[in-house]
């Protein structure tokens, strides 16, 4: 094991390098160089005075912000001696599943390209450009038939494949403990229980005032969100990620949310941002792509049908179809364990040199990809800047949840956290639901996969991504599923299929994780007593805990 | 019939008139007939009237007999005294007839101790259409505890020509009366002429600024029906002369009245998306004016992207669900509509918390202008209510703009969530009429309504919010959480002879 300071010391380098040639470390250079021409700026404290200088323009906070932003994406530092592909995925039948399941997905998008006989790429020809540039705006108006293709993959599929892990190690010995055979998930690995939660989520308990969640504060509720709306707006007048961070986890207020969730991210509406995207947007106009089709499917198949986000269909291609060439997102896969699918360049085929990444960024979008768009168009207006906090928050969190690894924030410990809520807190629900053949995974793994996006209600889903934001992992979204499960645990309780729990828990738009209007009365916390398997106790740190369910 | 009624009557004549006999328009009337004359009654509680049978034992006991006339066949309504009845009885059978085929129905159908009279039953409640009204209203005798859901003249709002009458003789009564300042507060109706009686002053200025865009649309229609756009007179000389124009059509054209109306060409869009907003507001009394307004409402969004060049497609421009139903590529799976709390968390995500409270202070203003200019005009009659349907508009610049108010908003739903909106709001607009006796009258808020004039504004009571700052806050809460069902709850007395659960 490495000790503290020299774990500091080697991310402290790690970060120095990828800063060192950035856009902010050219301006930062040339601010420095401007100060010298200050008068107040002496040759005996030349350093000092430029620091000082730096300090008052703003320019610190700016580099506070990106060493922030490279800490949260840095991987944790490993053993020395650890091959660099360790720090994608350090247990190795996990590794080997998601080459496997990487395989299975290519072999599904080849066989689709050779039945249609579509190229996985081709150059548009003039006139198509300029069709397309003049729709580009519009582009939800085209009704292009899609009959033929279909989703590569579905979150169902992806359940399968993490239904099917096993750990080689544990394959022989017989003392599998009784709990592990209860869910789906068969792999073990380490959870939090609630009292580790506790400690995690501290701001989340029931003594803390929360905005948009009923709380049992001494400070009355209003009260609190005003004075958290006043602290709010000079975490956005001081810039600092650090502490919008920190606010977030009490919940943002929605006028402020937009402004806070970039600063969280660091994504800057910059000239070079718009550059970039504009870059993404010409490389859309001059190739097209199979997967356009993908992307133009999935959007038709969720967001477009929803009952909210269908607005915003034009936003979403944009966003999807520049990110689908925005090779910048492969940086990712440094920290993730899956790996950029290659093929390979026609005419020179089989050489390696010709592999190049498909699609440029190596994500292939599956069924429900777009919704983790769809809910930031109600909070960004410029497309531009819509991309930037897609962008981030997809390399930040949401790849975990399509990527099968061991890390604690990824899908498979994120199943087997719900799973094992749901075991401890209310065993005789788990235990009924899997008599009937209603695993709860099976319904909740939809919710897990796409962060509730389309399940719940837009406020309440920025509620939830404040939360998810505010601590930096994706643990919330699992305790929320085991949540929804405690709301509705009486009717559940009573059902007798799969179909019919799946019918109990088909709404969850009525869901509320409290009602956060100023001028309002709040509902009171009536609703625990009702509910006999609700266990307040040992849920109480946590958010979902204070759920409002109108239903119930 | 007749004769066998007659003789029932005689029989009963001899009983004295109960003292809380105080309607006005009465004559001598004979006690005896049974509250409630539905046989399909259910309630164990209301025998049905024995209309034939005179040789039926009469109790002491049994509430008095009222209707207006002698003749039981003419249309004339009766009805019975509640007070008196629910005094002796304790307990109440509202008979009601409901002239629509849509959420109403439902509503009423489904509502404890209610009941459907058939054809020319008698009724306490009356959901009709504007039609039956304008047939029926002028030859009815109503007493005091009835309700009809339409004033008289109701369409001195909601016809696109009168309310725009109304709003500018309003106007110009308050720049007299109050100053410029004052009547800027009615700013906010597109200019609008009323053809062919003004086309003089349009052309006048319509060429005043040319190249704007004009909308045209006939007054009495409904759901953007005979609506077009133009941008040259010869434009509307020529649909003048259209002989392509069908022959029902141009049978309407002989006697319709169309209005100009200057068209706003700077909506607010939402991803390069138009549309409007559809508020409910519920008047209670003109003398003095009582509205209410209702938390829930939606924006409706056009189908297609929004663009000026595009104005032959009248698709794009109007948000009436009507028009956008017969879209080409509508799909009613998708719908078209947002919650109105959806827009408000949208608009306070966009611009903020202040901008979006002064908007619905704007919105607000609009409700209450509107009903101001027609107070002294439509006939007050406390046996009426109305449920209008506001259609206002926002552009750009976050200004909402009037664009017709609607007597008989469509309750028919397109989907399940449009449904459920519609079923509260008439739910909670029949707890505000109160058929049931159930309210104190002082309620500042009932379910999803919330009561936002009074002879006066209506403000918060000062709660916490309040606390620190003196201004008042206006009692609306368009778009914000409707959590009627705790506060029916806390509210309401039980529904007679009901267990509160």
């Amino acid at each position: 094991m490495l000790d503290e300071s020299a774990e500091l010391s080697v991310s402290i380098t790690q970060i120095v390098q990828r800063l060192k040639g950035t856009h902010l470390h050219s301006q930062l250079e040339k601010q420095a160089k401007e100060c010298l021409h200050k008068p107040e700026i002496k040759l005996e404290t030349l350093k000092d005075d430029v620091r000082r200088l730096l300090k008052a323009s703003g320019w610190e906070r700016k580099l506070q912000n990106a060493v922030y932003r490279e800490l949260h994406i840095l991987p944790p530092p490993g053993h020395p001696r650890a091959p660099p592909e360790h720090t994608k995925e350090p247990l190795a039948y996990m590794c080997k599943a998601q080459v496997n399941w990487e395989k299975r997905i290519l072999k599904s998008l080849n066989s689709m390209c050779t039945e249609l006989g579509i190229p996985l790429a081709r150059k548009r020809p003039v006139p198509e450009q300029k069709e397309l540039t003049n729709k580009w705006n519009e582009m939800g108006t085209d009704e292009p038939d899609l009959s033929k293709f279909r989703p590569v993959y579905a979150p169902k599929d992806f359940l399968e494949v993490l239904v099917g892990l096993r750990n080689p190690n544990n394959e022989r010995s017989e003392d599998l403990t009784v709990r592990s055979h209860w869910g789906l998930i068969q792999v073990s690995l380490n959870v939090r229980n609630i009292p580790q939660m506790r400690e995690m989520y501290p701001e989340l308990g029931l003594t803390f005032g929360q905005l948009g969640i009923d709380d049992h504060t001494h400070v009355p509720p209003d009260l609190f969100e005003s004075e958290h709306i006043h602290i709010g707006k000079k975490v956005v007048s001081e810039q600092d990620s650090a502490a919008a961070q920190q606010y977030s986890r009490q919940g943002c207020p929605t006028g402020l949310r937009a402004q806070l969730w970039s600063l969280i991210l660091n994504t800057t509406n910059d000239p070079e941002d718009i550059t970039h995207y504009e870059q993404l947007k010409a490389r859309v106009i001059h190739h097209a792509l199979l997967v356009d089709n993908l992307i133009y499917k999935d959007v038709k198949l969720t967001a477009s049908n929803d009952d909210y986000y269908f607005v915003f269909e034009d936003y979403l291609y944009q966003v999807l179809l520049c990110f689908s060439r925005d090779t910048s997102v492969l940086e990712h896969f440094n920290y993730n364990s899956a790996t950029p699918p290659k093929s390979c360049i026609q005419s020179k085929s089989g050489s390696e040199q010709s592999a190049v990444v498909y699609p440029p960024n190596g994500v292939i979008p599956f069924h429900g990809f777009s919704m983790y768009v769809a809910p930031l168009c109600f909070l960004y207006n410029e497309p531009s800047k819509l991309y930037s906090v897609f962008r981030e928050m997809y390399i930040r969190y949401f790849f975990r949840l399509h990527s099968i690894s061991s890390l604690p924030s990824g899908i498979v410990s994120l199943c087997l956290q719900f799973e094992r809520l749901l075991q401890s807190h209310l065993p005789q629900l788990f235990y009924h639901l899997r008599e009937i053949g209603a695993q709860p995974l099976r319904i909740a793994f939809k919710w897990i996969v796409r962060a509730f996006s389309g399940y719940l209600s837009t406020d309440q889903l920025l509620l939830l991504w404040d939360r998810i934001l505010g601590y930096d992992s994706l643990e919330i979204v699992a305790v929320l599923a085991a949540a929804v499960f405690a709301f509705r645990a009486e009717n559940l309780m009573e059902v007798t299929s799969l179909a019919s729990a799946e019918a109990v828990l088909a709404d969850l738009s009525t869901l509320k994780m409290k009602e956060s209007h100023i001028g309002l009365e709040l509902p009171e916390g009536a609703l625990y007593s009702k509910d006999p398997y609700f266990v307040q106790a040992a849920f109480s740190p946590m958010n979902f805990s204070i759920m409002h369910d109108p239903r119930s | 019939m007749q004769v066998v009624f007659l003789t029932f009557s005689l029989t009963r004549a001899p009983k004295p008139q109960p003292q809380t006999w105080t309607g006005q328009h009465e004559k001598f009337i004979p006690a005896g007939i049974l509250p409630c004359l539905g046989l399909s009654c259910q309630d164990k509680d209301c025998t049905p009237y024995p209309r034939y049978n005179t040789t039926v034992p009469l109790r002491d006991n049994y509430p008095p007999r009222q209707h207006s006339s002698l003749n039981p066949t003419s249309s004339v309504l009766r009805t019975l005294d509640r007070r008196h009845r629910t005094r002796r009885e304790g307990r109440n059978c509202i008979r009601y007839r409901c002239g629509l085929t849509n959420t109403i129905q439902d509503v009423l159908n489904q509502r404890p101790g209610w009941v459907e009279v058939k054809e020319d039953g008698d009724w306490d409640f009356n959901w009709c259409d504007v039609g039956w009204l304008r047939e029926n209203f002028d030859h009815s005798y109503m007493e005091e505890h009835v309700r009809i859901c339409h004033f008289r003249n109701h369409y001195e709002l909601t016809r696109k020509n009168l309310m725009v009458k109304n709003l500018k003789r309003y106007r110009k009564t308050l720049e007299r009366e109050a100053g410029r300042m004052e009547a800027a507060k009615c700013d906010f109706f597109p200019c609008t002429f009323v053809l062919p009686s003004e086309y003089h002053i349009f052309v006048e200025e319509f060429k005043r600024s040319p190249g704007s865009t004009w909308i045209m649309k006939p007054v009495a229609r409904s759901q953007g029906k005979g609506i077009f756009l133009f941008r040259k007179l010869k434009d509307i000389i020529d649909w003048k002369k259209d002989g392509s124009r069908s022959e029902e059509q141009k049978d309407e054209a002989q006697v319709e009245s169309y209005v100009a109306q200057r068209y706003i060409e700077n909506p607010y869009l939402i991803a390069g998306r138009k549309f409007d907003l559809r508020v409910y507001v519920l008047v209670t009394s003109y003398i003095p004016l009582k509205a209410w307004l209702y938390r829930d409402g939606f924006a409706r969004f056009s189908n297609t992207r929004f663009s000026l060049s595009s104005i032959d497609d009248q698709y794009v421009h109007l948000t009436n669900v009507a028009v956008q139903k017969t879209a080409p590529d509508y799909d009613p799976e998708k719908g078209c509509k947002w919650q109105m709390q959806q827009l408000r968390c949208y608009l306070t995500a966009k611009h903020g918390f202040e901008t979006v409270q002064t908007l619905s202070k704007e919105i607000d203003n609009i409700f209450i202008r509107s009903l101001l200019s027609v107070q002294k005009t439509i006939i007050n009659d406390k046996h009426c209510f109305e449920l209008y349907g506001y259609d206002i508009l926002l552009d750009q610049d976050l200004k909402p703009w009037l664009i017709e108010v609607n007597a008989s908003p469509s309750l028919t739903a397109s989907s399940q969530e449009d449904y459920d909106l519609k079923y509260r709001l008439l739910e909670d607009t029949l707890h505000i009429v109160d058929m049931e006796g159930r309210l104190t009258g002082k309620e500042k808020r009932v379910g999803g309504f919330d009561l936002m004039w009074n002879d006066g504004p209506v403000y918060t009571d000062v709660g916490l919010e309040a606390l620190g700052s003196s201004c008042l806050v206006a009692n609306t809460h368009l778009g914000c959480v409707n959590d009627r069902q705790k506060q029916l709850q806390q509210l309401l007395k039980p529904f007679p002879g009901q267990k509160k659960t």
